[in-house]
């Protein structure tokens, strides 16, 4: 019988500090996951935690994962050449598809940049696959940027917002929440305009009701949901909404699907 | 036709039966209930008639027999997984149509729900043989007519206890050896009424009006009232959420095991996300969570109530709050609201 909850070793190849309690782990593994799909990580002895996949390549994945917990405490603690347990990818990504020649806008708040990095690296890789790409980043403070290099690089091909709630006396950029500027943003063709928001549950909600009023079709209105699980498979009960699993059919959720999950 | 016993030859089937199987059955616990001199009815494994517990029904489900309260899925040793061995034995587990039919209901979570199969739940399940106890009474707190869970009709064996009578409807021949008596004329028979009837609401009505229904304010009440203790997901012989919980031994840290224990959705923690954000902090609204998953969004996801009438949860509840009244409180808002 296939035990469904083995994990496979995976090797950490780099780690690459973002912020003071952000790294992003780099891991040497095979595995092609959709935009959005997450990982069950695990060190044995320890736990085992839900993670998105923040980008990945045909060689290696790139987990983004924040110091908040017994697990990722210790997995902060490793190092390159030492080994976290994977298995998944689990649930439903972003249907990418389904956004060819479109407008698109991806509006992420703090680590949930993290899940939509890899669409907007893909597009970064083939910026003909879309018609155009709005990105609203923002982040509580500036040492709370992520990718910052990254962000830097998508700002040569694409409309890029960076935003912090709260600057310093340093910062010269934007101040305040993403949903401030969704009311300024450039949309040309709202009917035709894909709008992904993963973000923290009341930033989302916000958001997207800002798109809403831009014209934007709740169809085309794409988000993630973050929740605890312990499984991932539809088991263990603790990410359930309603009849809605998210591990199985989100954490992706359109959003005329996400609206209707009252928790 | 049944094969009548005494309870002479009734042990003797259960010492046959016990060289391939662990029987389990509703078993006295003298002393261990939660108060003072107060016994628990539990399950457990029977050796003979007089094991088993027929007049008081069980504080606890047959659940664990499958799916174990802490359940170790792995043991480490520095980086490696290794997956325990279970016993050889089959299970037989002597249950009333109620807690059968829980068994189904497991099912559909651990065996149909999302792509895979639960293989710890299959392992153990695969080996379970059916012994029904006729139950044709039930108890006060009874109403598995009213969810539709007082037959089960799919069973090994089929046991009426009448005092030191014991018949049997062999309906697994894979059993027929073990039960020698007198043949007799037996029809099973199941409850057709409870003392207690409960309406269940329309599942569409609530999708028609789903938010009316999560709004209301009957889940106030227990906001107040409800301490989230989590005994009636204990008690239940159909809550199945669990935690992964990871451990290593004190004298060996460098060994351990991965666990998972049972969850509840009325517990402090069951939505915790990293960072500190959880859902559902009121405890009206976990009852919510709690009863919806029941009578609404089990059965919209796997088109039977999850539910059984077993009525353990008010039983069991320290706060005397009755699963069976938030029911008919949940259908008189439904059909009230519909009206509107």
């Amino acid at each position: 019988m296939t035990n469904v909850y083995m994990p496979i070793k995976a090797e950490i190849v780099s780690i690459i500090p973002q912020t003071d309690i952000d790294y992003t782990f780099r891991l040497k593994s095979d595995i092609l996951p959709q935009h959005g799909q997450f990982l069950q990580v695990s060190i044995p002895k320890i736990g085992e935690a839900p993670i998105s996949i923040s980008d990945y390549t045909d060689e290696y994945i790139e987990l983004t994962i924040r110091k908040v917990g017994t697990v990722t405490d210790a997995i902060h603690e490793l190092k390159p050449g030492d080994f976290l347990f994977i298995r998944g990818p689990y649930g439903h990504g972003f249907p990418v598809e389904d956004f060819k020649n479109k407008n698109v806008v991806i509006a992420a708040g703090g680590t949930g940049l993290a899940p939509v990095k890899s669409i907007i690296n893909r597009y970064n890789r083939n910026p003909k696959e879309i018609k155009k790409l709005n990105i609203l980043v923002g982040f509580k403070s500036p040492k709370d940027i992520l990718f910052e290099d990254e962000i830097k690089k998508w700002k040569e091909k694409f409309d890029v917002l960076l935003t912090v709630d709260n600057g310093d006396e340093t910062w010269k950029g934007n101040t305040g929440l993403i949903t401030k500027f969704i009311p300024d943003l450039k949309i040309e063709n709202s009917d035709d305009t894909i709008v992904i928001v993963v973000g923290p549950p009341m930033m989302m909600k916000f958001a997207c009701l800002e798109f809403l009023k831009r014209g934007i079709l709740e169809e085309n209105i794409w988000v993630s949901f973050e929740r605890k699980m312990s499984c991932g498979i539809g088991k263990c009960g603790h990410c359930k909404i309603n009849e809605t699993y998210v591990c199985l059919e989100g954490p992706v959720f359109n959003y005329t699907k996400s609206k209707q999950l009252l928790d | 036709m049944g094969i009548e016993l005494d309870v002479k030859s009734f042990d003797d089937a259960l010492k046959i039966l016990s060289k391939n199987y662990k029987i389990f059955a509703p078993v006295r616990l003298k002393g261990k209930g939660a108060f003072s001199d107060t016994d628990l009815v539990t399950y457990g494994e029977i050796s003979s008639y007089k094991d088993i517990e027929l007049n008081e029904k069980s504080r606890y489900s047959p659940k664990e027999v499958i799916y174990p309260i802490t359940q170790t899925l792995f043991y480490f040793t520095e980086d490696e997984y290794k997956e325990p061995e279970i016993d050889d034995k089959g299970i037989i587990v002597f249950l009333r149509p109620c807690d059968a039919n829980s068994y189904l209901k497991l099912d559909n979570i651990f065996l149909k729900n999302g792509p895979y199969e639960d293989n710890y739940y299959k392992r153990l399940r695969d080996k379970v043989k059916f012994f029904i106890i006729e139950c044709t009474k039930g108890f006060s707190t009874c109403f598995c007519v009213s969810t539709g869970s007082n037959k089960f009709l799919d069973y090994d064996v089929f046991v009426r206890f009448d005092n030191d009578k014991i018949t049997c409807d062999v309906k697994n021949d894979e059993f027929s050896y073990a039960f020698s008596g007198k043949e007799v004329e037996f029809i099973p028979e199941f409850i057709e009424k409870n003392e207690i009837e409960v309406k269940l609401p329309d599942i569409d009505k609530i999708s028609q009006n789903l938010e009316y229904v999560f709004n209301h304010e009957l889940w106030d009440e227990y906001t107040k009232r409800c301490i989230a203790c989590g005994r009636c997901t204990v008690s239940c012989p159909t809550c199945s959420c669990f935690s992964m919980q990871d451990i290593f031994y004190k004298d060996n840290p460098k060994c351990g095991e991965r666990r998972r224990v049972w969850a509840s959705c009325m517990v402090d923690g069951f939505t915790d996300v990293a960072g500190g954000h959880s859902y559902r902090q009121k405890y009206g609204e976990r009852m919510r969570f709690k009863v919806m998953h029941k009578i609404y969004d089990y059965k919209k996801r796997f088109g039977t109530t999850m539910c059984v009438g077993c009525g353990r949860c008010d039983d069991v509840c320290p706060e005397y709050i009755s699963f069976i009244k938030i029911v008919s409180k949940v259908t008189d808002a439904v059909d009230r609201g519909e009206s509107k």
